[in-house]
């Protein structure tokens, strides 16, 4: 969903975010659906906050315990009277969700196994030359399929198993490669992966059919457990549950928003999988005022995945090619990744596209449009592993751009990892953290580290801020909108398109030459988007615009010519397209549909589709054909969205509908056919190969098919629900500098979570040089309770050392009854917090937190856990504000 | 002149995110205080902690728990310069430096300000501040340069959550009755208006939507203009001079008695040593 959207909501639930302190402008729209309808805010989170403050319930849990408290929330749910007899409810279980779909023999749930899914084995994927993909163990997903057949899921499915860092749990079909016939074109490609439908009972009666397994699963996750795990009062919970049920149903819709504090945890994905999950058996999804928002961090950081800066996606979520999978051929990869059924067997078409913008006329079908040419990937190349490598001396050098590592995770085992390094380049608007690393870090400051020593070579260029460039960007709203330069960057300072384009054509005449096979890549690669405009062009930068109709696409033998939608992509080499997800942005030359600036007229209903343009298809909302019921009609006037008309035959509504246009609501799906044909009139959701929902999650998730609570990597206490302390597959680099305490350690009582305020901005390199900032929120401070506080001897604005196994820091105490003690599991846990975005060198400077935390990863995205962790906390004998 | 616009803030919807006071700095081109690196002030998530010549917006955080938490609000207000219709910082103004303008709001014009600090004392809201950097005496201008131009200040224009409203007075009036009656219907039953009618200093063209006493927001419950105390301070004057007169008279009577008892002592102390 999105911001806006939420006005619409008449219940909005925040949690795993702060978000009136951490997206105050997107804040807007929770607030007018409170002012303008009345509509409830429920704030879950162990801090009272500036969202708390705007919220009609706020419940207190403990860091880490988020999957208890949404746990007893769906077995509430599940156990209401209204919710099990209203037809509304009903049909979204049966029809809209797998709810009534068969699993597997197989499968063994959490509570007949231990606290365990099936198929958990010893960790055996990965390649020697890169030992750091981090897990413990992996799930071996067979047994969580479907009976009868494999959902391949592919797109936003965990990066690990894109990747194929996991042995078994992979995206896509997994089809026997050796039988897929060759193309272009590749229908019947597709056609042959075709697998037989998989078994349902419409009744729900079946022990073995999704609905049955969910209940059973969550049946434990009762008012008392949730009390004890999360320290939430049982009551308050109850009052949260009841809320959201009252406010759902075809009358009424609940939004859910959230960030990464239910991102940075070793359980991720199952947190926000569990809210979906909760969301699917309340019919909120796919109509106005409900769903799941994810709150992104960055103006663009939505840009920055669809069109990637990840390692194991390519261009609009495709799995980008690995040599961990058997993808030696064009033929081999798209057999293994296309899903035959769904939006998604379209594949082809999507990958040949982005080949062909690779690598432009040189890319044929003869060879097979330049796939050995395309660099593959050997494991998990994200944020973690690559500092662990570096450590490790594995890497030589590293281009940084718009990253603060100095001051990331385990800072001090990133600044080894830096030290290591041959050379280093660092753009960025400030000489921050990571460029002075090697005079100013506390470990050279204090002589542990000697300058001399450290060998590495470090380039500062300095970046043009926003202003100073044109570009687009998208935000999560899936949303593009231009941007245009406002200001002239002063002196040398550059776009980072002007630093990778430069980059890249530089690269290419250095290979120019070369007869290497493996350099071919380098010689054909497409690089030329010269600016028209001569002064730009002197300075070289890039033509944005050019950028924006590369991705858009374009006919490949009429570049002028610009694709009008991804529907009109082609599998032979004819269309040339990066990322099929944002063809239709750029239709034509001269329409550019980023910068149209047109509102709806104030007080009409719509979803305006003329301002900005939202992938895919300028569609608002996803899934939109769920804002009517099985017939096609809305399910309310209130909650009119997309509907069914008869006359026309066709859908229509405020939004474009993310429906095949003229498909009516009785249609059957076709028997044998492919893509969406395999799917019926009423079945919604067109990117499932399967058109529902998915309660259960056959595939795509590493770490089970449903959400069971473990605890953090770092807790105070034994996992009440299971034998099975915390995610057995997740990712921990084991160190001698990234130790972790042990369950209940007695050297560090406290759980901590880490966080950000609204007067700064990550890291600080963005607000840590502004002093209009800085006067805001000038120091470091951990806040504490006063119950803490007094039982350490701890006054306001005393000096405070923080410790856990990793390092120590000191802040300022900020006590305040925001914070508060929990009982959990009979115990007093009493809970600290810390905001993260100070360093050693800006305008206000103070202690690096993420000293604090460790290399611990969920094992979907590899994600670290900075969320809940555990520390000490003394008070530093005589210091009190400003003296030590 | 114009219809007289202000401000109309309603504390119920702000986020306490400071957009307003990073607003007004970078319109009115306002230094940091402590070029940017104050001390931690440990009250709240309050770092500036008053209005004053280099803060002329204010974000004021109230925590209120009760120990065990059972009842918890932190109360978020957004404070500015009142605008008031009987100023009082214009009634002590030696050198004319504040003037009303067109739009009905009260401005202090640098130029002739001598920096005499009258003014300061004169504002029973504690508005004004010297700014170091001119040494004259400042608030909020309700952003004069762009009601000039017919743009809205800065600081309403930024608030995300439309906390600050700025309009003509009688809009904000309708709008501030409406939203209260809103909340009452809802169940608050504390939400008031502060400043919105004429009894407060002829009305403030910046008003207030509060859910608790004025005090707990640092605001005067019956603030006064400063006339008002002439003619009490001047009896208090005389009252005083009298006092201290007499004072004078009692204190040379008793001094003889007073260095005998010091002497006394000293006799004492040296005996027991």
């Amino acid at each position: 969903m999105y911001p806006r959207s939420m006005a619409d909501s008449d219940c909005v639930m925040v949690m795993g975010s702060n978000m009136a302190e951490c997206h105050p402008v997107a804040f807007r729209w929770p607030m007018e659906a409170k002012t303008k309808n009345g509509a409830k805010l429920i704030h879950v989170d162990p801090r009272f906050t500036r969202t708390s403050a705007m919220a009609d319930i706020y419940a207190p849990i403990r860091a880490g315990s988020d999957i208890a408290f949404l746990g007893g929330i769906i077995n509430y749910v599940i156990d209401d009277q209204r919710w099990s007899t209203d037809p509304f409810f009903k049909t979204w279980l049966v029809h809209y969700s797998n709810a009534a779909t068969i699993i597997s023999g197989e499968y063994k749930d959490t509570e007949d196994n231990d606290g365990v899914f099936s198929g958990l084995m010893e960790y055996k994927g990965g390649v020697e030359d890169w030992p750091y993909n981090g897990f413990v163990g992996e799930y071996d997903s067979r047994s969580w399929q479907y009976a009868r057949t494999r959902m391949g899921d592919q797109g936003r499915v965990a990066a690990t198993a894109q990747s194929g860092e996991v042995t078994t749990t992979r995206s896509g079909t997994q089809a026997d490669t050796a039988k897929a016939p060759d193309g272009p074109p590749y229908d019947a490609l597709v056609k042959s992966l075709l697998k037989p439908p998989p078994e349902r009972d419409e009744s729900l009666q079946n022990p073995r059919c999704v609905f049955q397994i969910v209940k059973r699963h969550f049946a434990r996750y009762t008012p008392e457990m949730v009390e004890r795990v999360t320290g939430c009062p049982k009551d308050t919970m109850l009052k949260v549950a009841r809320t959201l049920l009252e406010n759902s149903g075809p009358e009424r819709t609940c939004s859910f928003a959230y960030a990464v504090a239910w991102t940075q945890h070793t359980n991720g994905p199952q947190i926000i999988g569990c809210a979906a999950l909760l969301q699917i058996l309340l019919g909120n999804f796919g109509r106005p005022g409900a769903g799941i928002m994810a709150l992104r961090g960055h103006a663009s950081i939505q840009g920055s995945t669809d069109v990637p800066t990840l390692y194991h996606s390519i261009h609009g979520y495709m799995p980008a090619p690995s040599g961990l999978k058997k993808h030696d051929t064009l033929r081999e990869y798209l057999a293994i990744e296309t899903l035959p059924t769904g939006y998604w067997a379209n594949t082809p078409k999507f990958v040949i596209s982005y080949l062909k913008s690779m690598y432009g006329p040189a890319a044929t079908k003869d060879n097979q449009f330049g796939w050995d040419w395309h660099p593959k990937i050997l494991g998990d190349h994200s944020h973690l592993p690559m500092f662990v490598a570096m450590a490790d001396g594995k890497v030589k050098g590293m281009l940084l751009v718009g990253q603060n590592p100095a001051t990331s995770l385990n800072a001090k085992l990133e600044r080894a990892g830096m030290r290591k390094l041959e050379w280093l380049v660092v753009k960025d608007n400030w000489l921050h953290e990571s460029a002075t690393f090697w005079k100013n870090a506390p470990e050279v400051k204090h002589g542990d580290i000697k300058v001399q020593d450290i060998k590495t070579e470090i380039f500062f260029f300095p970046s043009s801020q926003v202003a100073e460039t044109e570009g687009t960007f998208t935000n999560t709203q899936r949303m593009l909108q231009t941007h245009f330069k406002a200001a002239e960057a002063p002196g040398d300072c550059r776009t980072d398109v002007w630093f990778t384009y430069q980059l890249g054509r530089r690269l290419k005449k250095l290979y120019a030459e070369s007869q290497e096979p493996r350099d071919e890549g380098f010689k054909n690669l497409v690089f030329d988007y010269e600016h028209d405009d001569a002064r730009e062009r002197e300075r070289g930068e890039p033509d944005a615009m050019k950028l924006l109709k590369e991705i858009n696409g374009y006919y490949s033998d009429d570049p002028g010519r610009h694709v009008a939608t991804f529907g009109d992509l082609k599998d032979d080499g004819s269309t040339t397209c990066a990322s099929w997800i944002y063809c239709g942005v750029f239709p034509a030359p001269g329409q550019n549909r980023a910068a149209s600036r047109q509102p709806d007229p104030p007080d009409q209903r719509g979803a305006q589709l003329n301002w900005g343009y939202a992938w895919p298809g300028n569609r608002r909302i996803i899934y939109n054909r769920a804002s009517a019921d099985l017939q096609g009609r809305p399910w309310s006037e209130r909650k009119k969205w997309v509907w069914w008309d008869e006359a026309q035959q066709k859908w229509v509504g405020y939004d474009v509908p993310d429906f095949t246009p003229t498909k009516p609501p009785s249609a059957k799906p076709k028997p044998g056919a492919t893509g969406m044909d395999a799917l019926g009139g009423g079945q919604p959701f067109i990117l499932k190969p399967d058109g529902v929902a998915w309660l259960f999650v056959p595939t795509g998730l590493v770490d089970g098919p449903l959400p069971a609570h473990y605890e953090p990597a770092e807790s105070p206490i034994q996992n009440p629900f299971y034998k099975q302390q915390a995610s057995p597959v997740l990712k921990y680099w084991k160190r001698d500098d990234n130790a972790l305490a042990a369950i209940g350690d007695t050297r560090f009582p406290y759980v901590i979570t880490t966080y950000r305020l609204t007067e700064h901005y990550l890291a600080g390199a963005m607000s840590r040089w502004n002093p209009w900032l800085t006067e805001l929120q000038p120091e470091l401070f951990i806040e504490l309770s006063p119950e803490l506080a007094e039982e350490k001897g701890i006054r306001n604005l005393d000096w405070v050392r923080i410790s856990t196994p990793r390092s120590q820091i000191r802040a300022k105490a900020l006590v305040t009854r925001r914070l508060r003690p929990f009982t959990i599991d009979g115990k007093t846990i009493h809970h600290v917090g810390m905001p993260w975005h100070w360093g050693w060198e800006g305008v206000v400077t103070g202690d690096v937190v993420n000293e604090l935390t460790s290399l611990v990863g969920d094992p979907n995205v590899t994600i670290h856990e900075g969320k809940a962790f555990v520390c000490n906390v003394e008070k530093v004998a005589g210091a009190r504000n400003g003296v030590v | 002149m114009a219809e007289p616009l202000g401000f109309f803030t309603d504390t119920t919807v702000c986020i306490g995110c400071k957009a307003c006071e990073v607003a007004c700095k970078e319109w009115n081109q306002l230094p940091s205080s402590h070029g940017g690196a104050p001390t931690l002030s440990g009250d709240s998530y309050d770092n500036t902690r008053q209005l004053d010549g280099l803060h002329w917006r204010h974000v004021k955080f109230v925590e209120q728990f009760s120990p065990d938490r059972a009842d918890g609000r932190w109360l978020l207000m957004s404070d500015v310069c009142k605008h008031c219709v009987r100023a009082g910082c214009m009634e002590v103004c030696p050198t004319g430096a504040i003037m009303r303008t067109e739009f009905d709001t009260v401005v202090i014009q640098s130029d002739v300000c001598n920096g005499c600090r009258d003014c300061i004392a004169a504002c029973p809201f504690g508005v004004i501040g010297i700014n170091p950097v001119s040494n004259t005496a400042q608030k909020c201008t309700l952003c004069y340069d762009r009601l000039r131009a017919g743009m809205e200040p800065a600081c309403s224009k930024a608030c995300p959550t439309d906390s600050i409203n700025f309009g003509t007075i009688a809009d904000l009036k309708k709008m501030a009755a409406a939203r209260v009656g809103q909340l009452h219907e809802r169940g608050e039953q504390r939400a008031y208006l502060y400043g919105a009618d004429e009894k407060m200093l002829g009305g403030l063209n910046s008003f207030f939507l509060l859910v608790d006493k004025p005090e707990v927001y640092g605001l005067p419950p019956d603030p006064k203009m400063p006339s008002r105390n002439l003619t009490p301070s001047s009896l208090w004057s005389t009252l005083g001079a009298v006092v201290i007169g007499l004072m004078g008279i009692f204190s040379f009577r008793n001094r003889g008695a007073t260095a005998r008892r010091l002497e006394e002592d000293d006799v004492e102390r040296r005996r027991t040593a």
